[in-house]
């Protein structure tokens, strides 16, 4: 069985976010998180950075620090090649998940 | 994930936490410009980004963990806490470095010194193919005569060559003083069976190899870096030897090892006749001289080699005659060469070893003990961290890390201690250690000793950890704790059972050994050897030579210098007697020069005595203090024109002419067709080779009235004082006879004593040195036993002085305890000790194996260390309070 823990579903959206949008800081990912899910999911600082550095260290992502638009300094994302099938892999599990955590709910 | 990235992390760990922190202060930032973009004051939006943020220090060490190696950052943790914990317990962590440290380090350091003697191959290409070759004679080995040699090395089908090879002392003129050097004659195949080459030039022709060949010589490259100016074109070059000139012909590599004669600097053909082989049986050809080495074709055993050489030696054939006294009828001794040179210190060197092995596994032992010991007061913490929920395994870890820490850092303590022994090992090695300068510290030796005491550490740390699971099972933290460790304590106290026993054994053996050497030193040399100084004169230089035209010139002139000499002597201030003799007691000068047959008046042709022929000076036995037992000494009317007279021994007297009078007998020492010898008087018997050894009987006569004229011969001199002040004024005294006769061995009879036992003596010292490590562990392990002991029967003291036992009851109930252990270890270390003794027999001199005395001392001083050892806890015992006690529970 595939790795089906709320950790995986949190990766999933940070690799995920960062497919779409390419490079991104922490403070983004978590406005883009809120935004695109209508405010529905809320990423905790607290699991986020400890996140993207394990995520960092196991090779899925890269970073580097760069300027924002307003001219501040900060630690930019992106995905790299083991990340891009890490994502599909999660993508896979996560489509699982839902699966059998609907066939539970539908379950009567 | 990539470990080397986490290491680095690891390495960088200040750099990461800045960078971590810089990233979490951007992102706050971030939210900040967002929020007041949106209206928000500066200061509501940074509040407001703070508490969604959440505490900063905590998310960033929780960061910073993502990033830092879980496995190495907590092996860090560990030690840290490893290091806490031991300094916590400063007794314990330093007890536990200091026993590891010297088992490590004696075992390092012994290893070291015995390996390259014992073990390691000797520094030549297939060494195990070198033989040594020796006649035997009663048993003992003995060396062969040149026509010997000559028919063994043509006859043999085992070996590619046969060398043959003496000493050869010649004396380099040329420079300030004349020099003697230590080399040796050899025969032309001799660097071939060591399989070494010279360096720069040649090695012997075989046709340079023949009897008045020519002088060349090869010498060493330490003789030619210091003496010859280490030039190059020293190759075809002469120099001045004995007054005759050598061309030398090579130069030995630096790392040449001659093992067979360390001191060698010079090397020259034997210079045999081979023409008188068959005709004269009294020609030096037919002499003992000679010691044999060979190297074995491939292929062939020693065993093989050996039957070779006996069926030769069993079966003479008409082509090579041989004399009665070179038969070789008693047959051969064919030896590794190896075993061969390091045969006088085989038994010291795994006496040691034995010891020290013994120090190793008391240090092992020790140091479990240490651990339970500290394991079981630690039981607690133990128990209480599991119930909290560390795992099994975290337990485990720290405690193997805490067990690693103390190895690591008893190891670093022991390379110290080992380096250390070996430099003082080097410098106390006696003269009898061959290959002293190939001993280094040895790297197996120390990781060898290093796994071992680890090992041992690191189970004896687990065994808490163990009891904590069980603890878990049971879920009971706080339990009682005499309960659960009645078992470890019988461990512990098994164990300093074992300690006490192994002590006993080393203390057994150190005890022999020093009732040996007190024996040895109160063996009376025969004569007095305080305020002697000696020192050996060798005369060199053709005025010294007979020729045809003066058959006797040399041989006065010898007489004349060395008696000119011994004036000269006499008259330095200072001086209250001196003396000349041909062989001076307490040297291997006997052992060079041999025996020789004395031949009494109505002797059967066979018959006779082997005795030592001490050509002496008149004066002599005066200088030495040899006591006159009947008759006269010789003086100087005991000259070449008068009457030849001799001195014969005690013990010579006494078994030839028992009842009677020795005096006015007649004898033939030496050659028979002489006149005869008449006895004149009889002395005391003098050790002539060692202490140890009863000697055969020995006789004295004067130079003048001996059959030949020594070339060298030793100076005794009776100081009024302090003898060794005056070696240089005696040493001068000489010279301004002749300044070109080279004088050696200068040294005071104290010092030949000394030397002389040498071997036991170090033995000796390094066994005292063990027992009394051994001695201090063993109390140590009682005293920890027993005081452990006493803390958890605390209560138990109490009720019992509560309820009327007096102090001396309570003080008998804590040192029945250890002396039982003491008395029950000293029992099995007798039985031990027993055993292990037979390993010292070939050391012990004058005192059994068995010696009753030494043992029982042994014991008494265990048991008194004991004693001391449980004194301190029992004492602590008789102060318990009983109603502290009580209330503690």
């Amino acid at each position: 069985m595939a790795k089906n823990d709320l950790q995986g579903t949190l990766d999933l959206l940070v690799l995920k976010t960062l497919a779409q949008l390419g490079r991104l800081h922490g403070y983004g990912i978590v406005q883009h998180i809120q935004r695109v899910s209508d405010e529905l999911l809320r990423v905790e600082e607290g699991s986020l950075y400890p996140a993207l550095h394990r995520m960092e260290q196991s090779g899925w992502i890269a970073s580097e620090w760069a300027l924002t638009e307003t001219g501040r300094r900060a630690k930019y994302y992106k995905l790299t090649a083991p990340g891009r099938r890490r994502l599909d892999e999660a993508e896979k599990d996560f489509e699982e998940l839902v699966k059998g955590v609907r066939a539970i709910l539908r379950y009567a | 994930m990539g470990l080397l990235q986490r290491i680095r992390n690891l390495r960088r760990r200040e750099g990461v936490n800045a960078d971590i922190a810089e990233e979490l202060r951007a992102h706050i930032d971030l939210a900040v410009e967002e929020m007041t973009r949106h209206g928000m004051s500066e200061a509501a939006a940074r509040r407001e980004a703070r508490l969604r943020f959440g505490n900063p220090v905590a998310l960033r060490e929780k960061t910073v963990h993502a990033d830092a190696a879980l496995g190495l950052a907590s092996i860090w943790a560990d030690i840290r806490f490893g290091l806490r914990q031991l300094r916590r317990a400063p007794g314990f962590a330093l007890t536990s470095i200091a026993v590891l440290a010297l088992g490590i380090g004696a075992s390092t350091a012994i290893f070291s010194a015995v390996n390259p003697i014992l073990f390691e191959p000797l520094p030549f290409p297939h060494a195990n193919r070198i033989l040594t070759v020796w006649s035997t004679f009663e048993g003992a080995r003995s060396r062969l005569a040149f026509g010997n040699w000559r028919e063994l090395s043509e006859r043999n089908h085992s070996l590619d060559a046969l060398a043959a090879y003496q000493p050869w002392q010649p004396v380099l003129l040329g420079s300030a003083q004349p020099e003697r050097l230590s080399g040796q004659r050899v025969s032309a195949s001799f660097l071939r069976v060591l399989g070494v080459e010279p360096w720069l030039g040649r090695d012997f022709l075989p046709a340079e190899d023949r009897y008045h060949g020519p002088n060349v010589a090869i010498v060493s490259a330490r003789l030619w870096q210091s003496k010859l100016g280490g030039d190059r074109g020293i190759v075809g070059r002469a120099v001045t030897l004995d007054g005759d000139r050598y061309t030398v012909i090579g130069v030995m590599p630096a790392n040449f090892e001659n093992v067979l004669s360390p001191a060698a600097d010079i090397w020259t053909p034997l210079d045999y006749d081979t023409q008188t082989l068959s005709s004269d049986f009294e020609s030096r050809e037919w002499g003992n001289h000679l010691y044999l080495v060979g190297r074995m074709r491939p292929g062939v055993t020693r065993q093989a080699a050996e039957r070779d050489l006996d069926t030769i030696a069993a079966h003479p054939v008409a082509q090579y005659v041989r004399p009665q006294w070179a038969s070789l009828q008693h047959g051969l001794i064919v030896d590794f060469l190896q075993a061969d040179i390091t045969r006088d210190v085989r038994p010291a060197l795994l006496a040691i070893m034995g010891a020290v092995l013994l120090v190793l596994l008391m240090a092992a032992v020790n140091v479990t003990n240490l651990q339970l010991a500290r394991g079981a007061q630690r039981q607690g913490e133990f128990a209480m961290r599991v119930t909290l929920g560390a795992g099994r395994m975290r337990v485990i870890r720290q405690l193997v890390t805490e067990s690693l820490l103390l190895a690591a850092l008893g190891g670093a303590a022991g390379v110290g201690i080992a380096v250390a022994g070996v430099r003082a090992l080097v410098a106390m090695g006696p003269p009898a250690l061959p290959r002293i300068h190939a001993i280094h510290c040895s790297a197996e030796a120390f990781f060898f000793a290093l796994a071992l005491s680890t090992l041992v550490g690191v189970l004896a740390g687990l065994v808490p950890a163990l009891h904590a699971s069980r603890e878990e099972l049971r879920g009971d933290a706080q339990r009682n704790t005499a309960r659960a460790t009645r078992s470890d304590s019988w461990t512990r106290r098994t164990l300093v059972v074992t300690e006490m026993a192994l002590a006993l054994t080393l203390l057994a053996g150190a005890g022999l050994l020093l009732r040996s050497m007190h024996r040895l030193l109160s063996v009376d040399p025969g004569f007095d050897p305080s305020h002697l100084l000696t020192l050996e004169i060798n005369t060199s230089g053709h005025e010294f030579d007979d020729n045809a035209a003066a058959p006797d010139a040399g041989t006065r002139a010898r007489r004349r210098f060395f008696e000119q000499a011994l004036e000269a002597v006499r008259r330095v201030p200072g001086v209250q007697a001196a003396g000349l003799t041909s062989n001076l007691p307490l040297t291997d000068d006997a052992v060079i020069y041999g025996t020789y047959g004395a031949h009494f008046e109505g002797d059967p042709p066979q018959g006779g005595n082997d005795v030592f022929r001490y050509a002496v000076s008149p004066g002599y036995c005066e200088a030495m203090r040899i006591p006159l037992r009947s008759g006269r000494l010789l003086t100087e009317q005991d000259s070449a024109a008068a009457p030849p007279a001799v001195l014969i021994s005690e013990s010579l007297a006494r078994s030839r002419f028992p009842g009677q009078s020795a005096l006015g007998k007649r004898v033939h020492v030496g050659p028979m067709d002489l006149p005869w010898y008449t006895v004149v008087g009889v002395v005391g018997d003098v050790k002539q080779n060692s202490l140890a050894l009863d000697e055969p009987d020995a006789v004295y006569l004067t130079e003048e009235q001996s059959w030949f004229a020594d070339n060298t011969m030793s100076v005794v001199v009776q100081a009024h004082g302090n003898s060794a002040a005056l070696a240089s004024a005696v040493e001068n005294a000489i010279w301004s006879v002749n300044k070109d006769q080279a004088l050696v061995r200068v040294t005071t009879m104290d010092a030949l004593l000394q030397a002389g036992e040498a071997t036991l003596r170090f033995v000796l010292i390094l066994f005292e040195a063990f027992a009394l490590v051994a001695l201090a562990l063993a109390a140590t392990g009682i005293y920890g036993v027993l005081s452990g002991s006493v803390t958890e029967r605390t209560r138990e003291i109490g009720v019992r002085a509560a309820l009327g036992a007096s102090r001396g009851a309570i003080l008998a109930l804590v040192l029945r305890q250890g002396m039982t252990m003491a008395a029950v270890g000293a029992a099995l270390g007798l039985a031990a000790a027993m055993v292990a003794s037979q390993a010292l027999a070939a050391l012990l001199f004058g005192v059994s194996r068995l010696d009753p005395l030494t043992y029982l001392a042994v014991t008494a001083l265990l048991l008194a260390a004991a004693g001391a050892a449980c004194a301190i806890p029992a004492a602590r015992a008789v102060a318990v309070d009983p109603m502290q006690a009580l209330r503690s529970e």
